[in-house]
């Protein structure tokens, strides 16, 4: 079933793979706490690309407002924590249902009424700004004074209720880059994964070949949001805090949707290879400029425009399939 | 024969025109009926309202026994009309081979059995070698067969082809022709095509039906079509007065 679906991946692609993910299991004996960082926070973006590419890459549905779903994922999640002290392992099973709930009326309500394209775009991003409003209110969990999780008190790694190093936290991350990536594969090769390549390519061909366009859409966002949820649980243990004006902000989603643009939308490699691009990208600029004494806190959004302009101009499929061909990664069926 | 496809006093309006004014056939199972007339008389639109892309203003389509007027296209699908479009519409980043799984979805159980089955259908539309091309790549002569390769695979008992012909060179259309038939003939599958090549018409048809202006002028075999004084003059003009 596994070696199946790495059957399009040539032998050569195959062992970079297992070289890349050998490296990446061995990285927190290699690298410090500040590059330990950096890849974390370039895994947690491999992550949330991937679930937001079932909507985008798959099903042509642009939600620039996933920040909902990882913000309400996070506040469940951790308002469980906080208050009763129910793991977060748990508390998932609380944050997916909400979030894939989120989706589905936000779905519903675009699908019902043919909104698509880019008024769907700005209905989601109305939905998150509502959120990012009403937890700014919404006192029960702190308000715009934010929520924070309980850090003394607990085993030096303690996996079940998510309490430890940055080291423990890598390996969680690096396991959900893993799932969704399986779960992706597995998706785009079902008949509902073709569905949404047909959707995303033209409605009108896909509704004449007796495909139910709005049920397929529908159960898009609804895997895309439940699928963004982990990560959600996940930044709010991570950071130990949550604020409104961060987690749902709109920066969030934009940062959530860059990974998978520059990567190559539609494409599962695209968002692990976009966020390494970016993030390491932008960490190092960071580090060049402090080196020359600039102190410029900007510069890492600037440099995203820079990146996103380059890929629109030279790749506007996203570097990724320029890469996978370059190399012989992957053979066409 | 019975009819599998009944069209009774269709209209469709828009707004003031009206583009398809109470036509009315049978299609008998196992035919190949062809819908003719000059640009503009009606027959897109008739197409469009059988595969329910709208839905009639008046009248209404049977189709196996059934009403299915008004339904949605995807309804219509499954109950077994497949189409192809007149501005031919491939699924442009996938490969031949996918833009046909995904109509062979419709009724095979697993992507593995739907596969092959694909392949039966691609070559039969002389498509297997392109398999791995992105249809995007197509010719349009190839985008036409990967059209009718795509309603093809789910396994329409009415085929419903929008000028598939149009483009190809005479001996494409030979093939194409060919191809129909077998279908027909071995498949039992019937076949309501809007064509203006002649040449394929009087090649496939058992019945014509003559549209102008949204009304039928005309309907009959072949060769009683093409010796109406109305069709002359609307549609085949000075090419039958010798």
């Amino acid at each position: 079933m596994i070696a199946r679906l790495f059957d399009d991946i040539t032998p050569r692609g195959q062992a970079l793979l297992a070289i890349v993910l050998a490296l990446a299991l061995a990285a927190p004996f290699i690298v410090n706490d500040y590059l330990l960082s950096v890849l974390i926070v370039t895994l947690y973006f491999a992550y949330t690309g991937q679930a937001w590419n079932v909507m985008m890459g798959f099903a042509g549905q642009l939600s620039l407002g996933h920040a909902i779903y990882v913000g309400l994922a996070a506040y469940a999640a951790a308002w469980l924590f906080v208050q009763f002290k129910v793991s977060p392992w748990i508390g998932l099973f609380a944050a997916i249902p909400i979030a894939a709930l989120c989706g589905a009326i936000i779905g519903f309500l675009a699908f019902r009424f043919r909104v698509s394209g880019v008024y769907f775009a700005i209905l989601t991003i109305a939905f998150a700004e509502f959120a990012r409003i009403g937890f700014d209110h919404f006192t029960a969990v702190g308000g715009s004074a934010g929520l924070f999780l309980p850090v003394s008190g607990y085993a030096k790694y303690d996996l079940w209720n998510l309490r430890g190093g940055p080291e423990m936290f890598y390996y969680v991350i690096l396991a959900m880059v893993v799932i969704a990536f399986l779960i992706c594969r597995a998706l785009l090769r079902s008949r509902i994964g073709y569905y949404l390549l047909a959707i995303r390519e033209d409605e009108q061909a896909a509704r004449a070949l007796g495909i139910d366009t709005f049920r397929c859409k529908m159960i898009a966002v609804v895997i895309s949001a439940g699928m963004t949820a982990p990560a959600g649980v996940f930044i709010a243990f991570y950071n130990n805090n949550l604020f409104p004006e961060q987690v749902f902000h709109i920066s969030q989603s934009i940062e959530i949707i860059l990974a998978p643009f520059i990567g190559g939308a539609g494409t599962l490699f695209g968002p692990i290879i976009g966020a390494a691009l970016l993030q390491w990208l932008a960490e190092s600029l960071r580090v060049v400029l402090e080196a020359v004494g600039i102190d410029m806190p900007g510069s890492k959004q600037v440099f995203f425009g820079f990146l996103l302009l380059l890929v629109v101009i030279a790749a506007p499929e996203g570097f990724w399939p320029g890469i996978a061909a370059r190399f012989k990664i992957t053979r066409r069926k | 024969m019975s009819a599998l496809l009944s069209v009774r006093n269709v209209t469709k309006r828009f707004r003031g025109l009206v583009a398809v004014d109470k036509v009315s056939f049978d299609v008998p199972e196992g035919a190949i009926y062809a819908v003719i007339g000059p640009n503009g008389a009606g027959k897109t639109t008739l197409f469009n309202v059988i595969a329910g892309e709208f839905a009639p203003d008046g009248g209404e389509i049977v189709f196996a026994g059934q009403n299915v007027s008004g339904l949605a296209p995807n309804v219509i699908c499954e109950r077994g009309v497949g189409r192809t479009f007149q501005i031919v519409k491939p699924f442009p980043a996938l490969s031949v081979e996918d833009n046909v799984m995904i109509g062979a979805l419709l009724r095979k159980r697993t992507p593995a059995q739907a596969r092959e089955w694909v392949h039966l259908v691609l070559d039969r539309l002389d498509l297997y070698d392109k398999r791995t091309q992105r249809a995007s790549s197509l010719t349009l002569p190839d985008r036409k067969r990967l059209e009718v390769a795509r309603a093809i695979a789910t396994e329409p008992k009415l085929l419903l082809l929008d000028e598939v012909m149009a483009g190809l060179r005479p001996t494409e259309t030979d093939r194409m022709v060919a191809v129909f038939r077998k279908l027909c003939k071995d498949h039992g599958v019937t076949i309501l095509l809007i064509e203006h090549v002649m040449r394929a018409v009087m090649a496939l048809a058992d019945r014509i039906l003559v549209l102008h202006h949204g009304a039928a002028i005309a309907e009959g075999t072949p060769e009683t079509v093409v010796r109406e004084p109305a069709v002359i003059e609307s549609y085949l003009g000075a090419e039958t007065e010798v």
